[in-house]
């Protein structure tokens, strides 16, 4: 689950992190007292956004309405800018990087700061970044807060303040079940104040149903994968025209690779699960039917799922949904036999192995349909 | 030999009244696994498959000598039952459930390590010894005794090797399936220097997927370490970056995590990876 700017403001804010002043808008009219001078930031789930001109300054009212209907709409890397956020223009000392998140290979929390802030992190030298993993059960001792702040060659003033954000974000990353929490910059004013220039927050989608609260939230879904997500189904529209479904998530990203090798491009990665219930074959085929695909590619291993009923489910979804759609099917499972039998009843091709399977679809889309 | 798992391990099923888990300790007897017992807060007194079921951890291992638990209880309550496993002393826990929050495996995994226990999984398909145990979900019916020992990251895509290298006449030392989620138990690193100690494994097969870093330092540790022929398949070659492929821990981002990263790292250890999953067993035979 990734944040806008602005919510995860909001959020920061309730853990205590000083944030600038700010209003959120998705219309220019709508805009009557931001803070001024200000900053006008598009608010869209991806980076680079100053680069490709979402962020600039305006000083009154009016140039603020001028400048957010310019940003509002905007193309930025594939994210059309449906809102925009007005915040207080900070008066910039010094610029820090601060963020939180986990390091697999040593499988704990990994802390990162730099006095290098406002750019890229992967950017930054080595030598300049402070890093230090933070074992969930100990949480942050304050020796790790000592060794940044030195690192970071802080005031004493300016690094208790410093200290006192990174344990907030810390309180964020663990009690928001949070992948990534980031500052960048972590802004120190002219006049002293430490303060949240940017935020960036990225909650594990598992942990979804602890925080019912961001349910609704808008991701960076097409209409149909949010559609599959509501449904509980794991789907993501790609750029090829092969409908790919197939049961696991490791199988159906191979099986989309052997297509890839054999010639043909997938549309879609469609994880069916374990099930075996016709009833969700059907809800996923209805779903992959609305993708438009040129041919629907089906390959499962099933070892205690039941290829008939597998079938049975892709029988009635291309039934009802009238679809005159091309369905390659190879299925692994118990009751294999009557599962080819019944496809191939309904004019389907079953074959008996994944590569097989992906030759017959590549055949099939450039003859048409 | 084998690893972690032989015929004599006593295998308890935390969550064993559920469907799935009332389903595979059938499939677990039917390969041999000794299934001693079964826990289901609430539900002691019963059994399931034959197999008594206790409310608690520590009952099951003083009543029946249980020494290494499986457990299929959903996520919101897998933090605990992994929790009550360790602390009850048992040193092998594979942990079939998907979706848990990894910030829960942030605090199974170091206390686990505490304790000197082996978690396998979260999000995998479980342990097989072929010919002896299985404390898993992968079908019975695809495996074959023999020297091959498979690491994989998935679960289905293990089925497809495990079945070509089967048909293949490769059989398996043992399979370990250590599960696709960012925070696991056992790395694949410490899957392969099992495998390398282990006397009746001869080869091994790695299937990786995209995201992290787990191949790279599988290469690199092979590179040191690893004396044994070892083959690998990697899965996600055309995924897309920033698009989380199914499992939590397959994404490619910031340009970390790509397959062609690592199949060269495989490479430049000297590992020949298959191009296609059902050439693993050809890889295997002229490695």
């Amino acid at each position: 689950m990734k944040f806008l700017e602005h919510k995860a403001k909001e959020i920061f804010a309730r853990y205590g992190i000083p944030v600038p002043r700010g209003i959120v808008a998705s219309r220019a009219e709508e805009i009557a007292s931001p803070p001024l001078p200000c900053m006008v930031k598009a608010q869209v789930l991806v980076g680079g956004r100053g680069k490709a001109g979402g962020i600039r300054p305006a000083e009154t009212m009016d140039e603020a309405r001028v400048v957010a209907r310019e940003i509002l709409g905007l193309d930025i890397h594939g994210y059309k800018v449906k809102q925009v956020y007005l915040e207080e223009r900070l008066d910039i000392a010094k610029e820090l990087y601060l963020s939180l998140t986990i390091d697999r290979s040593a499988r704990e929390p990994l802390l990162m700061a730099s006095s290098m802030g406002g750019m890229e992190i992967e950017a930054v030298p080595r030598d300049q970044l402070f890093m230090e993993h933070v074992p969930a059960v100990v949480g942050i001792q304050p020796y790790v807060l000592r060794g940044l702040t030195k690192h970071l060659g802080l005031s004493a003033d300016i690094g208790d303040q410093v200290a006192a954000v990174v344990r907030q974000c810390y309180d964020v990353f663990r009690k928001e079940d949070a992948e990534l929490v980031e500052i960048n910059p972590l802004v120190v004013t002219k006049a002293g104040k430490v303060i949240a220039g940017d935020a960036k927050l990225v909650i594990d989608d598992n942990a979804e149903y602890r925080h019912p609260e961001y349910a609704k939230l808008d991701q960076d879904r097409t209409p149909l994968e949010q559609e599959a997500h509501d449904k509980g189904i794991t789907f993501i529209q790609l750029d090829g025209d092969i409908g790919v479904i197939a049961n696991g998530a490791g199988l159906t990203m191979a099986t989309l690779d052997i297509l890839n090798l054999k010639g043909g491009k997938g549309g879609t990665f469609l994880d069916l699960g374990g099930t075996d219930d016709p009833a969700k074959v059907k809800q996923a085929f209805e779903l992959l039917i609305k993708a438009n695909p040129s041919v629907i590619l089906l390959n499962i291993f099933g070892g205690i799922t039941k290829a008939d009923t597998v079938a049975l489910g892709v029988k009635q979804a291309l039934a009802e949904m009238h679809t005159k759609i091309p369905v390659v099917a190879r299925i692994k499972g118990v009751n294999e036999a009557q599962a080819k039998e019944m496809l191939r009843s309904i004019g389907m091709y079953a074959v008996g192995t994944a590569e097989e399977a992906a030759e017959v679809a590549v055949r099939v889309k450039s003859r048409g349909p | 030999m084998a690893v972690l798992l032989t015929k004599k391990s006593r295998v308890l099923v935390q969550g064993i009244t559920g469907h799935q888990g009332q389903f595979h300790t059938r499939a677990m007897l039917d390969f041999g696994t000794k299934v001693v017992a079964g826990v289901t807060p609430g539900k002691g007194g019963t059994r399931i498959e034959g197999v008594p079921v206790f409310d608690s951890v520590r009952e099951a291992i003083l009543r029946r000598k249980a020494n290494a638990s499986i457990i299929f209880v959903p996520a919101p309550y897998a933090k605990d039952a992994g929790i009550e496993a360790i602390e009850a002393g048992l040193k092998l826990i594979v942990i079939i459930t998907e979706r848990i929050p990894f910030h829960d495996c942030l605090e199974i995994m170091p206390f686990a390590r505490s304790r000197g226990c082996t978690v396998i999984g979260p999000n995998c398909p479980g342990l097989a010894t072929p010919g002896q145990a299985k404390m898993g979900i992968i079908p019975n019916f695809i495996f074959k005794e023999g020297d091959a020992g498979v690491i994989s990251r998935s679960g289905t895509l293990t089925y497809e090797i495990v079945n070509a290298m089967t048909e293949a006449g490769f059989g398996q030392s043992t399979c370990i399936g250590i599960g696709g989620d960012p925070i696991i138990g056992t790395s694949m690193v410490e899957a392969l220097a099992m495998f390398q100690k282990d006397r009746k494994t001869k080869r091994i097969v790695v299937v990786g997927e995209i995201g992290g870093t787990a191949e790279e330092e599988a290469a690199q540790f092979i590179n040191a370490h690893v004396t044994k022929p070892v083959v690998a398949y990697v899965a996600g070659r055309t995924a897309p970056p920033g698009k989380r492929m199914g499992h939590a821990g397959a994404i490619i981002e910031a340009g970390k995590g790509t397959a062609e990263s690592k199949v060269k790292a495989f490479g430049e250890a000297g590992v020949p990876v298959a191009e296609y999953p059902g050439d693993v067993p050809k890889l295997l035979a002229t490695a």
